[in-house]
């Protein structure tokens, strides 16, 4: 049955050649853990990846719940929890799926170092690698004000102080993230909000397709 | 009329150029409200400090520094709220009043005059240990890097008024 589903759509769209490009390579030896069992450290990548789609996941879900309003956004993180059914799941798969996923891109960074991974020609994805850092500590600092608890305010307020020292754009960039040049309230939360759910993960989406892209391009490097 | 074809426009040439202004002028027209909209805060003029009164009148104050708590009404957005301020409020020598924010400006804990046995007549950050004279300059080799701030202030029938919190340059 799915087969033929499978043959009808092909014989109209010939997706074959689509699903090769994507999936159908050989896996290298000297990257499979099965062989030599030291190859688990080009593991981290895909790890990071697959922790990636937790958070995008349960992000998602989240949102169901969640309000950016400083009157109601803490209640509905506690209510999302509390009373939803698995939410203390939900919720605790972002929370700590947005550690983890920076252990993983820490470790994968490392293998990439240590190995020299990152030479000529495989420079240019270093750089991506490195943006894509960026963008994920920038999502777990705007994730971070969400629950809008204490915590989270007084994290906030300093984060916003040492964008306040930068030099010459300190106070601007400030003012951009905040919303209002003394308050961090209502403005800056829907800020966040924004930036968390919406900026930054398309800029996630679009900086993973080009690493990605250039790795099938390039292939894995090779043994040491 | 000139016979020079390396100077004229080709076809495709003059297709690729009005393409490109087009489409620049189409994405800067859809970008322009979007970019504007989200760094209106940053374009928002400095409204003047307003004053609020401390309510203790000036008599009462005298050169030790006392704890004044004032509420103001902040306006974020579309949320109205009253907000309690502190001043550390004294006369100083030449009989000048003076009021500090107790704000740290090491990270913005707040500082407590005369609280920490360890350091009397000076003001205190629990935090850090972050120390400030009685005028409010920070100590050196203490974590803040900034005097505090000072309200500015107003005496109107004998009643303290404060406005915004001014920061103070590096001593
Ligand atoms: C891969 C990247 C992501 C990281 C590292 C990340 C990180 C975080 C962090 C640290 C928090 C605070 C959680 C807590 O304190 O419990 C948070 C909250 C939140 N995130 Fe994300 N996030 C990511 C992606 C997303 C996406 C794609 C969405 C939505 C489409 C999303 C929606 C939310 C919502 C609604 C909250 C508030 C609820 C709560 O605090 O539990 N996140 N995120
Ligand atoms: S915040 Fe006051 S000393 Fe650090």
């Amino acid at each position: 049955m799915l087969q033929k589903i499978y043959d009808w759509i092909d014989e109209r769209v010939d997706i074959t050649p689509i699903w090769r490009d994507i999936a159908d390579h050989e896996v290298p030896e000297h990257v499979n853990p099965a062989h030599h069992f030291s190859a688990f450290v080009y593991c981290f990548g895909g790890l990071t990846f697959f922790v990636t789609v937790i958070q995008i996941l349960s992000g998602m879900f989240l949102t169901m719940y969640y309000v950016p309003d400083i009157e109601n956004a803490w209640n509905s993180v506690f209510y999302l929890q509390q009373e939803v059914a698995h939410g203390q799941i939900v919720r605790g798969m972002h929370h700590w799926g947005a550690s983890v996923v920076i252990v993983m891109l820490f470790l994968h960074t490392l293998r990439v170092f240590f190995q020299g991974a990152y030479k000529k020609p495989r420079e240019l994805n270093w750089i991506v690698g490195v943006l894509l850092f960026f963008v994920m500590l920038a999502l777990g600092l705007t994730g971070y004000l969400l629950p809008w608890d204490n915590k989270a305010l007084f994290a906030t307020q300093v984060t916003l102080q040492i964008a306040e020292s930068v030099p010459f754009i300190g106070e601007d960039l400030k003012i951009l993230l905040a919303g209002d040049p003394e308050i961090v309230g209502a403005q800056t939360l829907t800020r966040f909000f924004a930036i968390h759910v919406f900026f930054l993960p398309a800029a996630l989406f679009a900086l993973m397709a080009t690493h990605f892209i250039m790795i099938r391009r390039q292939g894995i490097s090779g043994p040491l | 009329m000139s016979k020079d074809k390396k100077n004229q426009v080709s076809r495709r040439q003059f297709l690729n150029y009005t393409l490109t202004g087009v489409g620049g002028f189409m994405a800067a027209g859809m970008l322009a409200p979007m970019v504007r909209f989200a760094i209106d805060p940053v374009l928002q003029p400095d409204e003047g400090g307003e004053f609020v009164s401390a309510k203790i009148s000036e008599e009462d104050i005298t050169t030790e520094p006392k704890r004044v708590a004032f509420n103001v009404e902040q306006v974020d957005a579309w949320y109205e709220s009253t907000v309690e301020k502190v001043a550390w409020v004294y006369k100083q020598e030449d009989g000048s009043i003076i009021a500090l924010d107790p704000t740290c400006t090491h990270l913005g804990c707040f500082v407590g005059w005369n609280d920490n046995e360890n350091y009397p007549e000076h003001f205190y950050c629990p935090c850090h240990d972050g120390l400030y004279t009685k005028d409010g300059v920070n100590v050196p080799n203490t974590p803040p890097t900034a005097p505090l701030a000072v309200y500015e202030h107003k005496i109107e029938n004998g009643i303290l008024y404060l406005g915004k919190a001014i920061p103070r340059e590096e001593a």
